[in-house]
């Protein structure tokens, strides 16, 4: 591949103090690619994001745009634009003007500016709110506007600081949509920090996990859920029966610390696998939580689908048998 | 919160009794001020116009206040950009010494007027070998102006946080068009709060004057206090007070609107 990264950072350092935040880090986020930061705060996953966007300078080590070294470069002097999370709209201008405003300090004519930053709005349908004060927004508006503002100067790469950490559940659906949307139609990079992960997995291309200013694992949504290499992520990327390297070598027979995710997990009156008690059900509507005494002394999480057909009768107390496929065990490097 | 009958009532006569205190002075200053009496006895024995007319031509009483309101100006100027170049630095960097320049800038607000005074008398004429004068008093005035609108920007430095500053930089715009586009707007109701007491503060102000003002020099403080006992003077300085008591009502009512204005629209 001879195409430039987008982003391409080297033994990127940042320290406060005594905390390093981030710590000797390499990545490389290939151009046109939904690339999520995903991890728990202090991870240093916004702070790699401040990094870029030159808000933040590095302790040591280099950022790349493009094939380029900007690693001094002011903000104003890099080509990426930043969603941030409390959206940062200026409150005592307009909405219109609140978008043309990177146009306006370009040195763009006034006519010019506001018919693109119509379009823009336009295209987050927010054109009849163009005279309205960001105060008189909802957020899932103020968070469209905030997109508009920042995609209307056409950076090469657009950065997301959790910016749908501020809504409620279906709006935020709605949005994940949208931005995916937006994504392809702009066909530009967009680096997505969050700590949700199930809006990781649903938008990225591909996922950083972060874990005390180190990436964790790299991959795409897939390899991360189906094959986490290590306790960490197994853990922190949905749910997993995690054995530790005793609980495998007893229950699986396996060398070292083992995953296993509970919707892989079977359970059945008889027959072989590991006995226990049903101790815990809970319905989650399309499937439903088992929790599973093991004899062997561990407390299985189990998940079934709720397809037609399912066990509807309050199994509580009921001997089971666990069983799985040896495929659907994944080694973990702790 | 429901209150009983006696508690309301009690409440009331409280807050008529603190507010007569404070302003039946006043009244009295402007019944004297059409009083025919010299002495200022009460209750005047007659009503008339002519400390009004006189204080109009008392060539001493207007030089005061011309005088007054171009020092009160100049140190609130000079207030409004130090203050704002001050608090951006300790709320927007972090630097060595960062704490001991916070504390230094709020002193001057806290020590005694003639501290600073004497203080000052002493640099500007020993050290500094200058003549007191209008320049002398408006600096100052300026050392405790500047901590009026350090108090009022910081303040609204703090809560408006980093982000916005940080849109703009990230939207392309440099520190100076951050500065006029974003940062300012945002403070110019804290500024105008801050420059109102400022100018305030200087406008009365006669304990650091009095040591910086040299002999040539007077505002309108130092002018009432001299005439005050004069026999011939003192209901002009009467008809003075009046006016200077509805002019202060300005700027109370400006600041109240601005204020008013940022609730509506917070």
């Amino acid at each position: 591949m001879d195409e430039a990264p987008a982003i391409r950072l080297r033994s990127l350092t940042k320290s406060f103090g005594t905390v390093t935040a981030v710590d000797a880090l390499d990545l490389d986020i290939r151009q046109g690619e939904f690339f999520s930061m995903l991890g728990p705060s202090g991870s240093g996953k916004t702070t790699v994001l401040r990094l870029i966007a030159g808000f933040e300078q590095p302790t040591s080590g280099t950022i790349e745009l493009f094939g380029e070294d900007v690693t001094s470069r002011a903000p104003f002097d890099r080509d990426v634009n930043t969603v941030f999370q409390d959206y940062a709209l200026f409150p005592h201008m307009n909405v219109l003007d609140n978008v043309a405003y990177g146009l306006r300090v370009r040195g763009m004519g006034r006519a010019e500016r506001r018919e693109r930053a119509r379009e823009a709005l336009a295209s987050v349908r927010l054109e009849e709110f163009a005279e309205r004060k960001p105060t008189q927004l909802s957020g899932g508006q103020r968070q469209r506007v905030a997109l508009a503002r920042a995609t209307v100067v056409e950076p090469k790469a657009l950065l997301l600081d959790e910016p749908l950490g501020a809504l409620d559940l279906k709006l935020r659906q709605g949005m994940q949509v949208e931005l995916k949307e937006m994504q392809r139609a702009l066909g530009i990079t967009f680096i997505f920090v969050t700590h949700d992960q199930e809006e990781a997995l649903t938008l990225s291309d591909r996922i950083a996990v972060f874990n005390e200013g180190r990436i964790e694992q790299l991959g795409t949504p897939q390899e991360i859920y189906e094959h986490p290499v290590s306790p960490f992520v197994a853990d922190f990327v949905g749910t997993s029966n995690l054995f530790d390297a005793d609980e495998a070598k007893r229950m699986l027979k396996a060398d070292g610390p083992r995953s296993l995710r509970p919707e892989k997990i079977t359970l059945a009156d008889a027959g072989k696998g590991l006995p226990g008690t049903v101790s815990e059900v809970i319905y989650l509507g399309t499937s439903t939580r088992i929790l599973v005494d093991l004899d062997a002394g561990y407390r299985l999480n189990v998940l079934e689908q709720n397809v037609a057909g399912a066990a509807t009768h309050d199994r509580r107390g009921s001997k089971v048998v666990a069983s799985w496929s040896p495929a659907d065990v994944v080694e973990l490097h702790p | 919160m429901r209150l009983g009958r006696a508690a309301r009532a009690t409440l009331g006569v409280i807050t008529g009794i603190v507010l007569a205190i404070i302003y039946l002075p006043l009244g009295i200053v402007l019944v004297n001020s059409f009083s025919t009496s010299q002495a200022l006895v009460w209750p005047p024995p007659g009503f008339t116009l002519e400390w009004w007319a006189r204080a109009f031509t008392n060539q001493g009483a207007l030089d005061a206040v011309g005088t007054s309101v171009l020092v009160a100006l100049l140190a609130t100027s000079i207030a409004l950009v130090l203050g704002t170049l001050v608090s951006l630095a300790l709320q927007r960097y972090r630097f060595f010494g960062r704490d001991a320049v916070s504390l230094l800038v709020i002193l001057p607000i806290a020590l005694p007027g003639i501290v600073t005074g004497i203080a000052l008398n002493n640099a500007f004429r020993t050290v500094l070998d200058l003549r007191l004068g209008l320049l002398t008093i408006v600096v100052a005035h300026a050392t405790f102006c500047i901590v009026t609108v350090f108090n009022n920007v910081i303040a609204r430095l703090r809560r408006m946080g980093g982000s916005l500053e940080e849109a703009s930089a990230d939207l392309g715009a440099g520190l100076w068009t951050t500065f006029r586009l974003v940062t300012f707007p945002q403070l110019r109701s804290a500024l105008l709060a801050g420059g109102l007491l400022a100018f305030a503060l200087s406008f009365d102000e006669i304990i650091v004057t009095t040591f910086t003002a040299g002999s040539g020099v007077k505002t309108l403080p130092i002018w009432i206090l001299e005439n005050l006992f004069r026999p011939n003077q003192a209901p002009v300085v009467n008809v003075i007070a009046v006016v200077l008591v509805l002019l202060s009502i300005i700027p109370i009512w400006v600041a109240q609107r601005v204020a008013g204005a940022e609730a509506v629209a917070r």
